[in-house]
């Protein structure tokens, strides 16, 4: 046998030439499948439902994946539709195919498969037992799942290759496991497990598995009875044995075991060898079946609204106090905000997070030259609280108040911060935190995931 | 005397999900792969003592396919949480660049 897969890009909306999409095209894919998301750039694309790549940038990569599709015959698939994959973002992607669609004239059966999960569901298994914590994981409650801006589980390839089974020619999911989407059709050829999900988690960042990655560009792969072989699909980019074998350290904890809904790949007997210049030949991949079946949930949750201030601090006076220095801003501005809100009983509940650039703003805990005392630091004070205006309001007093805060060694008023901008607060928004690192196991792989097919005529 | 800097083809820190951070330090040259593992300049006790993390949270592999030691660890703070600094992980691996790893 041999399954044939294109992967455009490692993400859908972050661009690939067409004459490498093309050159795909050529080499005649089963299926052309891609990515569209990730937690990687953090809770606020899950908790706001919105995308991170623009509309513009997601439209020219799905039109020309949508052209491709068409002119082979094939089916097309993308995962994790508008970044997290909530129904906001698989609808986003949905609205943008139809646009297409009906400015190309194209006709197609769409599949949308959800990701997004109910959290009458979520809590019914939590009370049953069936939703596990991963080490590490934030406590788990129902007052959690309720509070919750919203979840998503991530889908493995069985629902996906239902949508393809009942004669779905373009795929649009919520949140997929990345190498689901890659994996799906392959398996359905009837290809190895072991090497279609090997494979697949290679294809899912499109030329990342290239030696030099010049630019977002895409992968392609022959997955066949003993082995399967990947090349990139620009001419100018190639793999090497260690580039490809490299690609399973990426993002992973344990290179050599990669875990899915249905069970864990296991690299740890793969061999990779050039097949030619640019493509290499990976055999020996391992598919073991998990003992139950479990999807992991991604959630967000509303932390509170923020506002920001950027600051600098040069004076070599302050620099050797900085932290009592900060600490005294700290609690001088706890009783600074008590006069700032006459219409209310009480301040509004705040929280004030001070980095210092410069110095361990970076790396926190982990920062081991943390004591020592730079020439200039960038101090970055951030004021989160329940609503917008109090936290506009708490940051426009505690800019004046840090500007002028003393120090024992000058009399006088001093102005202590540099800001870059006027005004110097910063209003964030909203702010949102992950709050699961859970699985839940279900009943079948389907019964989280539903599907709406639909016709598309022009 | 070099530094792991100045050996490795690549030393990286990233999110492994928004719950871990993972390290990669990557080397061209089998020779240069081997001389690293064997001076014990990055073993778990070393990566430790440099972040101040204890010995049991730290999964290190050796991958010689990839001739590249990896390292994942929790993330002290999880990713975007208000006291994170680094939403995507990928400025953690500074303290790791300056190793000195002996001569052959």
């Amino acid at each position: 046998m041999e399954a044939r897969v294109l992967s455009p890009c490692g993400v859908i909306g972050s661009g690939f030439p067409e004459s490498s999409f093309e050159r795909g095209l050529s080499m005649k894919p089963h299926v052309i499948a891609c990515d569209g998301g990730s937690t990687d750039n953090g809770p606020a694309f899950l908790g706001a439902g919105k995308p991170n790549f623009s509309r513009s940038a997601t439209k020219r990569d799905l039109k020309l994946m949508l052209q491709g599709r068409e002119s082979l015959g094939v089916p097309m698939i993308v995962g994790s539709c508008g970044t997290a994959g909530g129904d906001a973002g698989l609808e986003w992607a949905c609205d943008i195919c139809l646009e297409i669609a009906r400015e190309e004239g194209m006709s197609f059966r769409l599949a949308l498969v959800r990701g997004e999960q109910e959290k009458a569901y979520l809590k019914k298994r939590f009370k049953e037992g069936r939703i596990q914590a991963l080490d590490p994981a934030p406590p788990l409650d129902e007052e959690i799942i309720e509070k919750s801006a919203h979840i998503v589980g991530m889908m493995g390839d069985e629902p996906i290759a239902r949508a393809l089974d009942e004669g779905a020619d373009v795929v649009l999911t919520g949140r997929a496991s990345d190498t689901s989407v890659f994996a799906c059709h392959p398996v359905r050829m009837g290809a190895d497990r072991g090497l279609a999900w090997h494979a697949a988690k290679i294809l899912e960042c499109g030329a990342a598995c290239a030696v030099h990655r010049t630019r977002p560009d895409g992968c392609f792969a022959w997955i066949r009875d003993d082995h399967f072989v990947v090349e990139p699909l620009n001419p100018q980019m190639y793999c090497t044995p260690q580039s490809v074998a490299s690609h399973t350290l990426y993002e992973n904890t344990d290179p050599y075991r990669i875990t899915e809904p249905a069970g864990v790949l296991d690299t740890s007997r793969s061999a990779y060898a050039a097949e030619s210049e640019r493509a290499v030949r990976v055999a020996g991949s391992e598919f073991h079946t998990a003992e139950r079946y479990s999807i992991k949930l991604e959630g967000a949750e509303l932390v509170g609204y923020q506002s920001v201030i950027i600051g600098g601090v040069r004076d070599p006076m302050i620099l050797k106090q900085l932290d009592s220095w900060l600490n005294g801003i700290r609690e001088g501005f706890e009783t600074r905000v008590q006069e700032i809100f006459p219409d209310r009983e009480a301040p509004p509940a705040y929280q004030l997070t001070i980095r210092v650039f410069g110095r361990d703003a970076v790396m926190g805990a982990l920062e081991p030259e943390a004591g020592r005392i730079p020439h200039e630091a960038g101090v970055l004070f951030e004021v989160t609280a329940e609503d917008q205006v109090s936290a506009n309001t708490m940051a426009a007093t505690l800019a004046h108040f840090a500007l002028h805060y003393p120090i024992p060694e000058w009399g006088g008023l001093i102005s202590t911060l540099a800001f870059p901008f006027t005004p110097a607060e910063l209003e964030k928004g909203p702010v949102y935190r992950f709050n699961l690192n859970h699985v839940v196991y279900p009943d079948d792989p389907y019964e989280m995931f539903p599907t709406e097919t639909m016709e598309v005529a022009n | 005397m070099a530094t792991l800097g100045e050996l490795a083809k690549l030393i990286r820190s990233k999110n492994a999900g928004p719950f871990n951070l993972t390290f990669d330090v990557m080397f061209d040259e089998e020779d240069t792969y081997r001389r690293v593992v064997a001076s014990n300049v990055l073993t778990k006790e070393v990566f430790c003592r440099l972040y101040n993390l204890a010995e049991e949270k730290v999964l290190l592999v050796h991958h010689d396919a990839a001739r590249a030691i990896k390292i994942s660890i929790p993330r002290p703070v999880f990713s975007c949480d208000l006291e994170d600094g680094d939403c995507y992980g990928g400025q953690q691996f500074g303290p790791l660049v300056g190793l000195e790893v002996p001569d052959a």
